[in-house]
């Protein structure tokens, strides 16, 4: 068997990258946390890897706007790279500010243009930063390789600009905020940020390509639950099936 | 120049906007329909119309949500709606600026020399001119970093030229008035001190430099040298001869734990924690930057916390920061407020937000802390920032740099930042404070901090420098000073990075700008050193050399211009000698005797859970991160609906050991008022009980002060932080908790006229804990129907400053006690019994006793709860004073309510021979708390939503 090997991409303002390479070496995968800047002088190459992660944090100190200054970057000055490296088959995984890079950058949608004129992720509806977590309804039908096997998860939100905005009916959408039963209609903050058809993760056509708002390298292990002194033990945090789905997927190509 | 407007398009909302117009809603200001707030940026080179329009179609604007103008002047007022643009005063950077200058780089747009930002805020609806400016003055802009652009500003710098001349100061000639007067807002040095700068320069022969004494002031400052603590102290007939060594350190050296790796010593303390990582913790406050501009001095409060345990050892990653703040009431009136001072609410939403924004860019969970209010913080408030770092054990030591090795310093570049904040900080604040001080405040850019970390983190594993530490109060004076005490070194100011020119030597080398740390490097690996900060686009700069002089040479473009013996810079301040007075006050105390107004035990648990102090802080907690880096055990928030208030945090440092840190706080002003010595017991009581709370023991606990006082010139206000210091001495010794280090605020008062308004003496007590298996942790909430609820420790007629006498307008004067053996053998036994997994909850009791406790364990666990007071052992309550008010509102020390299963009982009951400890009552399935008294008729009975409600109702903002 093949080793799958994972590259984080780190640059100023990512802090997810730690707790993400955790999460990838629980799965089985080597890592490599690596700043942008060194791929940029070609001192790590992106085509030596199968799984793109684009970690939490506020880049740029999400400056201007969340993760826009980082998706320029990317898309100016790796856009080619990038591009062979979906070309290729290989998986990409945005997290929450790797969600808003993905988007603003065009590399989740980037059939549509150079830069995408319908999609985006705006401030939360209430205004404010929020860190909570969030039940999330996964569908079934979506092509998402990361999501496969998986039908409900719990997980933490921590951002202020998460709202999904886009034109009706134009994503794969992968995971919906949802209430305890799964009722995806239950308002905030079931709904931490007012997204769309309370879309909390996408995925492109292929499912090689997923982007979520919530966190799952932050619940791994049981006891990051937020109430795991009070419920019935599970052997692993949800959001570790996402990660090792990816892995698992990579080692049958 | 141009002017980019953006802003969200008409059709959508507007969550700023939105926001705005709540907070004008909550001035009383109802006729205002609606808000919007635009971000402008204004542009400065030869730049082309096609490629205006591109950065703002690219870069600036995000075309699915926002729309973008471009005019070339500033808007006049609308014709439907009040408009008001607000810009920074010049040198007050912008973090956004900086990412605006390298995304237009980015997009290969080369000729923008310069980038400015301001904010336009839109209101329509039907305002007076009144109206407007309330608004304006409470909310939109504050003169000390703002203004309100009326013309077209330039975007660039404040840029001016420097013309060096050397500056000497004729100190021979002055008598002690005019020593007094210089020393006068800008050394704030007293008379003896001035003195014994004039005999040190008049033995020399010579003037000293303006920058030499700016040196001696910043490293004789209340701030860095703490010589409150450190005077000769009479009380009375007691004479103490430094208070920090015969009470804190004197703890720590009697107790001297094997696992107290370095203490009182670094910028943080540092313990052992599992034989091979090493933590470090330190708190500090950030007080008088945050009364003047509450976002920009919280914010580098935090960024500030956050270098010390970088600064630590040879450099520790920051894995949790807790914060702590003390507000003037929300509610507080507008007309009261004493000139020149912000209202607490904006106080508040500005720290809160200057701390969130800081510490969640830098990716490092906030994971506890507390918010307490009082009407003597309206000018003074208080805030605490506490940063906990992990590193290697064999990093643990402060390194030592070797003559001939090299100054680095690496970070942010240097502005007119901060200049006299130490010595701003030693002084108390007057309505004069915020035109004075103006420069001691600056924004913060907390990117430029976590590049810092991140670079330099790596530096630290690859051995590229020999030691570090950070550059805080009192800039490179204090930081260079400090590190070349036993060295010597030669600095050469020209060599410094600055933001923009003009800046003269002096101002160079006490710029207080953040976001920088100071490195002692070897020749061999200097080269390295500055290549791998370059490339990960740090600034890193050799600004000067380690010598074996011990002189602290300062050079600007080769002239000599500050020349001092290490000697003299760090021994030649005289040791202060201080009066105290302590008088203990008599206050008032209620008379329950007149059975007209009966209590009501109902209405009153309500109004306590509603009080400003008790009420959830929710709103506060979600804006943090407290999940971040992956670590959290035990989050602030718990219970069914992850909303019951936590006890102490706990974290998993490193993601595969199970070994955990416990962090909490005790803090109760209140008591203080009554007696500073019950104060700190109390509060060493309430950090430890909270680590007890949640699972964890008194094995390796340490504890960090945190002392906030009014002016200790006065003898009273020096005899209360006398009786303070002595408690941590007598407490901390048998619950055998040494002190790691901690931190000092004097000046905390507000003087208007003849008049001062001095803070309560506030003291807070941080404790760290390791844990050795994070699985250990408990939760408070409620779990099951049908357990055992039980209170450990005694209760005794203890409500003098509860927040039981609190509600009814009393003080009283029996301030809850420590009894430290008794409260040791209690700790030892309850944290036998939850590692033994024995305990399904636990809750300690503080602030509302035991009926608070007995509420916010059912809440936050959806079950209810019957407890019956007459089980519940007492103390010193003779019988005449045995009530079901006190029995239930007592805040006794030492206290649990815990939640025991049926079948476990015996066992528990047998683990807790030899402590108070009684079965009370039983969770139940029906969602409400009901008090039995002690002639067993029920007293109470609340649903567990009205409770709640009560609670989370005051700050759902």
């Amino acid at each position: 068997m093949a080793s799958v090997k994972t590259l984080i991409l780190r640059a100023p303002g990512t802090n997810c990258d730690m707790e993400t390479a955790f999460a990838f070496e629980q799965a089985g995968s080597q890592v490599d946390i690596a700043h942008v800047y060194e791929l940029i002088r070609r001192q790590k190459i992106l085509s030596d890897y199968q799984i793109m992660v684009i970690p939490g944090g506020f880049t740029y100190g999400d400056d201007i706007s969340a993760g826009k200054i980082l998706a320029n970057e990317l898309r100016l000055k790796l856009g080619e790279e990038i591009q062979q490296f979906v070309d290729d088959g290989r998986l990409i995984l945005g997290i929450c500010n790797g969600f808003q890079v993905l988007v603003k950058a065009g590399i989740l949608a980037a059939a549509t243009a150079e830069i995408n004129h319908t999609l985006t992720l705006a401030g939360n509806d209430s205004g404010r930063f929020e860190c909570r977590w969030v039940y999330l309804r996964v569908n079934e039908t979506s092509p998402c390789i990361f999501t496969r096997g998986i039908r409900s998860m719990y997980l933490p939100v921590a951002h202020g600009e998460g709202k999904i905005v886009a034109a009706p009916g134009t994503l794969n959408i992968t995971l919906s905020y949802s209430d305890e039963i799964g009722n995806i209609e239950a308002g905030y903050p079931y709904n931490p940020n007012g997204s769309i058809d309370n879309i909390a993760g996408i995925c492109d056509a292929s499912g090689r390509i997923f982007a979520l708002m919530p966190h799952p390298e932050r619940f791994i292990r049981w006891t990051q639950h937020p109430r795991w002194t009070r419920e019935p033990r599970k052997e692993y945090g949800d959001g570790f099936h996402i990660f090792s789905n990816a892995v698992n997927w990579v080692k049958t190509i | 120049m141009f002017r980019i407007a953006v802003s969200v398009k008409d059709e959508l909302p507007d969550p700023r906007g939105a926001g705005l117009l709540k907070d004008i809603r909550d001035l009383g200001i109802t006729t205002v329909e609606r808000a919007r707030v635009s971000d402008i940026y204004l542009l400065e080179g030869i730049i082309s119309q096609a490629e205006i329009g591109r950065l703002c179609k690219e870069l600036l604007a995000d075309p699915v949500v926002q729309e973008y103008s471009i005019a070339d002047a500033p808007p006049p007022h609308g014709e439907h709606a009040h408009v008001i643009e607000v810009a920074y005063n010049p040198g007050v950077m912008d973090p956004v600026e900086e990412s605006v200058i390298k995304g237009i780089r980015d997009l290969g747009i080369t000729t923008v020399d310069s980038v400015k930002t301001a904010k336009r805020y839109f209101l329509w609806g039907e305002l007076s001119e009144q109206a407007f400016q309330t608004i304006s003055d409470k909310l939109l802009v504050n003169t000390v970093i703002q203004h309100i652009v009326t013309k077209s500003e330039t975007a660039s710098l404040p840029s001016t030229s420097y013309d060096f001349s050397l500056e000497s100061i004729d100190l021979q000639s002055l008598d002690d008035e005019a020593l007094i007067e210089l020393s006068k807002n800008r050394l704030w040095l007293n008379l003896s001190e001035m003195k014994r700068i004039q005999g040190y320069f008049s033995q020399l022969g010579r003037d000293p430099t303006d920058i030499e004494l700016e040196t001696l002031a910043q490293t004789w400052s209340e701030h860095c040298v703490h010589k409150t603590f450190k005077s000769k102290i009479k009380l009375g007939k007691l004479v103490i001869d430094n208070l920090l060594k015969s009470t804190i350190i004197r703890v720590t050296e009697e107790l001297d734990k094997p696992w107290c790796l370095s203490v009182f010593r670094d910028n943080a303390g540092v313990i052992d924690l599992d034989g091979h990582y090493a933590i470090c913790f330190k708190v500090e406050t950030h007080n008088h930057p945050s009364a003047v501009e509450p976002y920009g001095g919280a914010a580098t409060g935090i960024g500030g916390v956050i270098r010390d345990p970088l600064g630590t050892g040879l450099g520790a990653k920051p894995i949790l920061n807790t914060d702590v703040f003390c507000f003037g009431p929300p509610d507080f009136p507008y007309q009261s407020l004493p000139p020149g001072v912000l209202h607490p609410r904006r106080i508040f939403k500005g720290v809160r937000a200057g701390v969130a924004d800081y510490a969640n860019r830098l990716g490092i969970p906030t994971l506890n802390g507390a918010i307490l209010f009082d009407e003597r913080y309206v000018a003074n408030p208080l805030v605490f920032c506490g940063t906990i770092g992990l590193l290697p054990k064999s990093m643990s030591q402060q390194g030592q740099q070797q003559p001939g090795d090299l100054v680095v310093l690496v970070g942010g570049n240097t502005g007119r930042d901060g200049i006299h904040g130490v010595t701003f900080a030693s002084g108390e604040l007057t309505a004069d404070s915020e035109a004075i001080s103006s420069s001691s405040v600056q924004i913060g850019n907390p990117i430029i901090e976590k590049k810092l970390i991140d670079v330099l983190l790596k530096a630290r594993d690859r051995g590229l420098y020999r030691r570090v530490t950070d550059c805080g109060g009192g800039g490179l004076s204090s930081a260079v000073g400090e590190m070349a005490e036993d060295t010597g070194v030669r600095v050469y100011l020209e060599r410094v990075p600055l933001k923009y020119s003009g800046l003269s030597y002096s101002e160079i080398w006490i710029s207080e700008s953040q976001e920088r740390m100071v490195l002692a490097a070897p020749p061999s690996t200097v080269n390295q050193l500055i290549d791998l900060c370059t490339s990960e686009d740090v600034t890193a700069t050799v600004i000067g050399e380690f010598t074996n002089d011990r002189r602290l040479q300062l050079f600007y473009d080769g002239n000599l211009v500050g020349d001092l013996e290490m000697d003299f810079l760090h021994h030649g301040l005289p040791q202060l000698e201080r009066e105290a007075l302590w008088e203990p006050p008599q206050h008032a105390e209620p008379d329950f005797s007149d059975n007209s107004d009966p209590p009501d035990l109902h209405r009153d648990l309500l109004r306590i859970l509603s009080s400003w102090n008790v009420c959830s802080k929710e709103w506060v907690i979600r804006q943090y991160d407290h999940e971040v880096q992956g670590g959290s055990v035990l989050k602030p928030l718990v219970g069914a609906n992850n909303d019951g208030p936590g006890d102490a945090a706990i974290i998993q440092p490193i993601l595969d050991s199970d070994i955990g840190i416990i962090v909490s706080n005790g803090i109760n002003p209140k008591y203080g008022d009554i007696d500073p010595y019950w104060m700190a017991a109390s509060a060493i009581d309430e950090a430890l009980r909270q680590v007890i709370a949640v699972g964890g023991n008194l094995n390796k606990v340490a504890l960090l002060d945190n002392f906030c006082w009014g002016n200790p010139e006065k003898p009273d206000r020096l005899g209360s932080l006398v009786r303070a210091a002595q408690a941590c001495y007598d407490i901390a010794l048998i619950y055998e908790t040494p002190f790691i280090s901690g931190k000092d605020s004097f000046y905390n008062e507000y003087e208007a006229g003849e008049d001062s308004v001095c803070i309560p003496p506030t003291l807070l007590i941080s404790a760290v804990a390791v844990m050795e298996h994070v699985e250990q942790a408990i939760s408070m909430d409620c779990k099951q129907k049908g357990d055992l609820i039980y209170i450990i420790g005694t209760t005794h007629d203890e409500l003098g400053g509860s927040h039981y006498y609190g509600i009814h307008g009393f003080v009283g004067n029996s301030v809850p006690k420590v009894d430290p053996k008794k409260g040791k053998r209690l700790m030892d036994a309850l944290s036998t019994a939850t590692a033994k997994s024995l305990v399904r909850a636990c809750h300690d009791l503080s602030e509302g006793g035991l009926g608070v406790a007995a509420a916010e364990m059912a809440f936050a666990g959806e079950l209810g709860m019957v407890i019956q007071l007459e089980k519940v052992p007492l103390g010193n309550l003779s019988s005449g004073n045995i009530r079901d008010d006190i029995v239930l509102f007592s805040e006794s020390n030492t206290r649990f309510l815990v939640e025991i299963a049926p079948e476990d009982t015996h066992q528990f009951e047998e683990m807790m021979t030899g402590v108070d400890c009684a079965a009370i009552g039983e969770v139940i399935g029906t969602k409400k708390l009901e008090v039995f008294g002690l002639s067993g008729e029920s007293v109470l009975s609340a649903t567990l939503s009205e409770l709640k409600e009560a609670w989370q109702k005051p700050l759902r903002w």
